[in-house]
């Protein structure tokens, strides 16, 4: 059983082609784990066990007929067991948002994300744990409990998709879905030593995926290999009529295999190596911008002048429309009801009660910069200064083809570190802001391990829609080096 | 600038969150304390400079107007804290308005 876990996802799915393993084995196998590991790791809210089961028979069958019969190969993702983080929607599965208003809440429908991965015949296990409304950087803002780092568990996952990253660390799933608004794939990717994409803006469709910051939330995946991400891409990518922020641009077919690196130019931003970067994470990502050069790219410095900007005009931004996007939350149409039974105080009963304080802290700023007189001042500002973000990033790639930093000031720090201080909390993600506000895609892939053992990650940015691009990259990589097969002993 | 009390409590009402006299102080330090941050904004030029709305500019990408199936009644229901005769219950909203 142990030793079906620690196949990689496309190992598995040549296994299931092959007929030398089943779905159901290793939907079991993947249960097992959870059983076994989860008491410590807590990274999944919700285990659907007989409807994994269920998923996974008839992906047997389909596969079995394909065997028999020939016709249009399987997808990789044919019976592969996958988590899906809780702000995502399986209809009829719970859906929480790691928050206690939507308690109970089972969605009536499933995201399209989730819906074309279950077309592909995937198995979805179940739903992780995040912070709350995916609003945080550690999965200590969840209702239900914190999850646990697989490598050291005293230590954070990362957030908000700290559960998802969890789960393929700690082989329980063989990957992942995630979001990512401001850094919530990237940066628990890097945390538990996955490797995680973050999709560019409209580049797979948010229909079903519960809203905290409608021009910036993305849907993306974590999993063990840039080449284990890429038919979860694949499947994923792609207008969707149901979201209108979704592109019409075509999905390219992107090979792996056989991909160069020659001639790529990598710039390596200078206001990312700032004072307060871990020595170990500065030394592994140049090491890592190294390795990349023998692998024949060249590396040059370039600057993203508005960096330190990016910070505060997210936090300006994300609230306000997560103040906008919450305002649904009043127990009326779904979740539980508190108060006493009168209008309007049932609104702020339900609201003041069932909201965390996080959750909170970010309606109120968001309601603050855009109430009537600071409107101008603060929202109308951020989103002139996102402009000129945006503008910086568009300028670094007429000089380079991929932007290499690093994802996180430091590797995981500890479960309760950031205490009841939000700003700091926030200074954890000032390298992964800025492809959210420019709408780009970024990778994070492991290139390397603290002297405390803890994963450190490596991140690529590519200009909007060039994913082909980040994923060849960190597979060029990763046939190179061996950071991403490392397991935590847990 | 640090935010006044009132002002919190203020935003709270708009927000429609009933905050504890706490909750009203330590979101109140809190709150002041990003938004100083934010402030640095207020020092960059963005004289000419359009905002962001969305990165991809914002559309409306129009459908024919042809009905197509939507979740039954009981779907939409089944989710609600107070469901009654196929609607959804709430307190009486026009009398006695605050």
């Amino acid at each position: 059983m142990a030793e079906i876990t620690r196949l990689t996802l496309l190992e598995a799915a040549g296994a299931l082609r092959a007929g030398e393993l089943s779905s159901e084995q290793l939907t079991r196998a993947c249960l097992s784990r959870i059983a076994e590991a989860d008491g410590r790791v807590h990274a999944f809210l919700h285990v659907a066990e007989d409807l994994a089961l269920e998923q996974a028979r008839a992906a047997d069958r389909r596969l079995a007929e394909w065997r028999r019969r020939g016709g249009e190969q399987p997808s990789p993702l044919a019976g592969i067991p996958l988590a899906v983080k809780d702000v995502l929607c399986l209809q009829g599965v719970p859906a929480t948002c790691g928050s206690r208003i939507l308690e109970g809440f089972r969605p009536p429908y499933t995201a399209t994300s989730v819906r074309r991965l279950l077309d592909a015949g995937a198995v979805t296990l179940g739903k992780t744990n995040t912070d709350e409304f995916a609003m945080g950087s550690s999965t200590e803002n969840s209702a239900y409990g914190v999850t646990h780092n697989p490598w050291n568990l005293e230590r954070v996952p990362g957030g908000s998709s700290g559960g998802s990253a969890a789960a393929v660390a700690a082989r329980m799933c063989f990957a992942a879905l995630g979001t990512d608004t401001g850094g919530s794939v990237r940066q628990p990717a890097c945390f538990c030593g996955t490797t995680g994409l973050k999709t560019s803006y409209g580049r797979v469709s948010r229909y079903g995926l519960i809203a905290y910051g409608s021009s910036l939330d993305t849907v993306g995946a974590l999993a063990r290999s840039a080449a284990d991400l890429l038919p979860l891409f694949q499947v994923m990518a792609g207008h969707d009529p149901l979201d209108t922020t979704s592109v019409e641009d075509p999905v390219p077919a992107i090979q792996l295999d056989g991909a160069s690196l020659a001639g790529l130019r990598i710039g390596v931003p200078r206001e990312y190596f700032i004072e307060g970067l871990q020595p170990a994470v500065e030394a592994a990502v140049r090491q890592a911008v190294g390795q990349l050069e023998a692998l024949g790219a060249r590396a040059q410095e370039v600057s993203l002048p508005h960096t330190d900007l990016a910070l505060p005009v997210y936090y300006l931004i994300a609230p306000a429309e997560a103040s906008a996007n919450l305002a649904r939350y009043d127990g009326v149409r779904y979740g539980p009801r508190q108060g006493p039974g009168q209008y309007p105080e049932d609104f702020f009963v339900t609201r003041g009660q069932l909201f965390g304080p996080e959750v909170k802290r970010r309606i109120m700023l968001g309601t603050y910069a855009l109430s009537a007189g600071y409107y101008e001042a603060y929202y109308g500002q951020a989103q002139k200064v996102r402009t000129l973000i945006k503008a910086d990033f568009e300028a670094a790639f007429a000089e380079v083809d991929l932007i290499a930093c690093p994802v996180a000031p430091t590797t995981a720090f500890a479960i309760g570190k950031h205490g009841d201080d939000p700003l700091s909390m926030y200074l954890e993600d000032v390298f992964t802001l800025p492809a959210n506000l420019a709408g780009i895609p970024g990778i994070s892939f492991p290139v390397g391990f603290d002297p405390d053992g803890l994963p450190i990650g490596m991140q690529l940015m590519a200009p909007h829609l060039a994913e082909a691009q980040l994923l060849r990259a960190a597979h060029a990589y990763q046939q190179a080096t061996a950071w991403h097969m490392e397991v935590p002993p847990l | 600038m640090p935010l006044s009390i009132e002002t919190v409590r203020h935003i709270a009402r708009l927000a429609r969150l009933q905050l504890t006299p706490s909750e009203e102080r330590r979101y109140a330090s809190q709150l002041s304390a990003v938004l100083d941050y934010a402030a640095r904004l207020q020092q960059v030029d963005t004289s000419g400079i359009s905002p962001t709305a969305s990165v991809l500019g914002l559309s409306a990408p129009l459908r024919p107007d042809e009905p197509r199936p939507s979740p039954s009644r009981e779907q939409i229901l089944a989710n609600a804290p107070h469901p009654e005769g196929g609607m959804f219950r709430v307190p009486r909203v026009l009398e006695g308005e605050p």
